[in-house]
């Protein structure tokens, strides 16, 4: 009944909207691609609302070999009408900095909106998890109380739901590493969502981070039967044998990359499906696309939050599993 | 494109504060909270054992019970039915006696009354013998006063004599 009426109002206002377009030429074109690549991207600067103090100048930090070490704020690369101007040798073009004599791109260390923001994640995971070790602290052998009651379920539900069955009898060993991995996730997929957040989990840097842990631990923690199975697969005839190992090869690989896109792919698109959506507002001008498109975002809203939580959890799978077939113990001779 | 090239600084970050992070909530969050989940589970597990063997004790104590009580019950009726049988046994062994005691008894009085009478009877036959005799000295002395009748006598002597 409700979507029906949400297709209504939809459709209502799609019509109003296009005699509207027709009838007033709008005069400044609003290019919602250029919008939504740049909430989903990551920037210098941090941008609230228009106005005055709308935005969070963050803090530069280059390296190059020729000027070395430099640190200044990113206020310096806007003027007074928030154009893009040179500062003291640098320049900064879509979000890269250059040298503006030789034009070289330089190492770029600075504390963007991202970096930001993975801070602010850092240090609530810390606030929130130490909390709930305290709890423990404070409540020994009684029920868990607060914020401990909240979190304990999660980290119950990872630990014998997602890493224990994949990882086998040896799973304690690459617990925190797991629980770190899901809970960064989970906040930064959760945090992302808030307004005017940045878009954390959906930067590929961020996730290819990840996903290489997961790689390394995998492969350093792999015991002689993985690698065994890799480079000279047991059961199989010769042949076949010498046209596997490249695909084996390739397999070490392809498991960190699939992680690594999964959660960036999950996360950015949905951030670009809840932007289209608020950008129809925008493009047609209705009131009636307005509270369409509001009560679509909501839904998605509700989606999303629901889709933070099972990329935190498959990530967190598919690296118990990664991590669980490089240690399994498994006593294979003929079938495979 | 942008979207798919990672940014050098963003990596360099957040491999270093994920490697932090996971440093510090492995000691400051990590490691507490699954100790003490581990040992609440343990105490859990160990509490429910307990519970359970407590119940396995209780029931085999309750088994044991009565299996005590079973055997109390039997002893007493094999008591009972010792003492019965005992009592019985007492009983029939005193009537026995007592019939025992009681023939002898009337055994023994029996012999006593027979040699009473016995010896009544030889008194009687001696008394008899003497008053026959006696009767039959009054009768002679008096019969045989005259020799016919010694002659009588003596032919019915000889009679009796020739029919025997």
């Amino acid at each position: 009944m409700i979507s029906r009426l949400v297709l209504i109002v939809l459709f209502v206002g799609f019509s109003q909207a296009s005699f509207a377009s027709e009838a007033a030429d709008s005069s400044k074109a609003f290019n919602a691609s250029e919008v939504i690549l740049h909430h989903v991207l990551d920037d210098h600067i941090w941008h609230f609302f228009d106005g005055h103090y709308g935005t969070l100048y963050l803090p530069i930090i280059v390296y190059s070999s020729e000027r070395g070490l430099e640190s200044f704020s990113s206020h310096n690369f806007y003027d007074e009408h928030h154009n893009i101007v040179e500062y003291n040798g640098y320049k900064l073009d879509h979000n890269h900095i250059y040298l503006s004599d030789s034009g070289e791109s330089v190492l770029d260390l600075s504390i963007t909106k991202n970096v930001a923001m993975l801070f602010i994640n850092a240090t609530l995971m810390i606030l929130i998890l130490t909390a709930v070790a305290r709890g423990y602290k404070r409540n020994v052998g009684k029920a868990p109380k607060g914020i401990q009651a909240f979190i304990e379920p999660i980290i119950v539900f990872v630990r014998d739901e997602v890493i224990k069955p994949n990882i086998g009898p040896k799973y304690e060993k690459f617990l925190p590493y797991l629980l770190t991995l899901f809970f960064f996730i989970l906040f930064g997929n959760l945090l992302g969502l808030l307004p005017g957040a940045a878009n954390l989990t959906g930067n590929i840097a961020v996730t290819m981070v990840l996903a290489v842990g997961t790689f390394i631990i995998t492969n350093v923690s792999g015991n002689k039967a993985y690698w065994g199975h890799i480079f000279w697969t047991p059961g199989v005839p010769l042949p076949l044998r010498i046209v596997i190992l490249p695909v084996e090869i390739i397999g070490i690989i392809t498991k960190p990359i699939s992680l690594m896109v999964r959660l960036f792919v999950a996360i950015t698109a949905g951030h670009i499906v809840l932007l289209s959506l608020i950008c129809l507002v925008f493009v047609f001008g209705s009131v009636y696309v307005g509270i369409g498109s509001t009560l679509i975002v909501l839904f998605i809203n509700l989606i999303e939050l629901l889709v933070a939580g099972i990329q935190a959890y498959v990530f967190t799978l598919f690296s118990s599993l990664y991590i669980g077939m490089a240690i399994a113990e498994h006593a294979h001779d003929d079938h495979h | 494109m942008e979207l798919l090239t990672p940014g050098t600084g963003l990596i360099l970050w957040q491999a270093i504060v994920f490697v932090l992070l996971f440093i510090l909530l492995s000691r400051l969050a990590w490691k507490p909270i699954l100790a003490s989940l581990k040992e609440r589970e343990t105490s859990i597990s160990d509490a429910l054992n307990t519970a359970e063997k407590a119940r396995q004790e209780i029931a085999s104590l309750k088994s044991d019970n009565e299996k005590l009580l079973k055997e109390a019950r039997e002893e007493r009726d094999r008591m009972l039915k010792d003492a019965r049988d005992a009592a019985n046994r007492m009983k029939d062994q005193a009537a026995a006696d007592a019939k025992k005691q009681g023939d002898k008894i009337i055994e023994d009085a029996r012999i006593a009354i027979n040699i009473e009478k016995q010896a009544a009877l030889k008194e009687v036959h001696t008394q008899v013998a003497l008053f026959s005799l006696e009767v039959a000295e009054k009768l002679m002395k008096k019969n045989l006063a005259g020799d016919k009748a010694q002659k009588d006598l003596v032919d019915g002597y000889i009679k009796e004599l020739k029919l025997n």
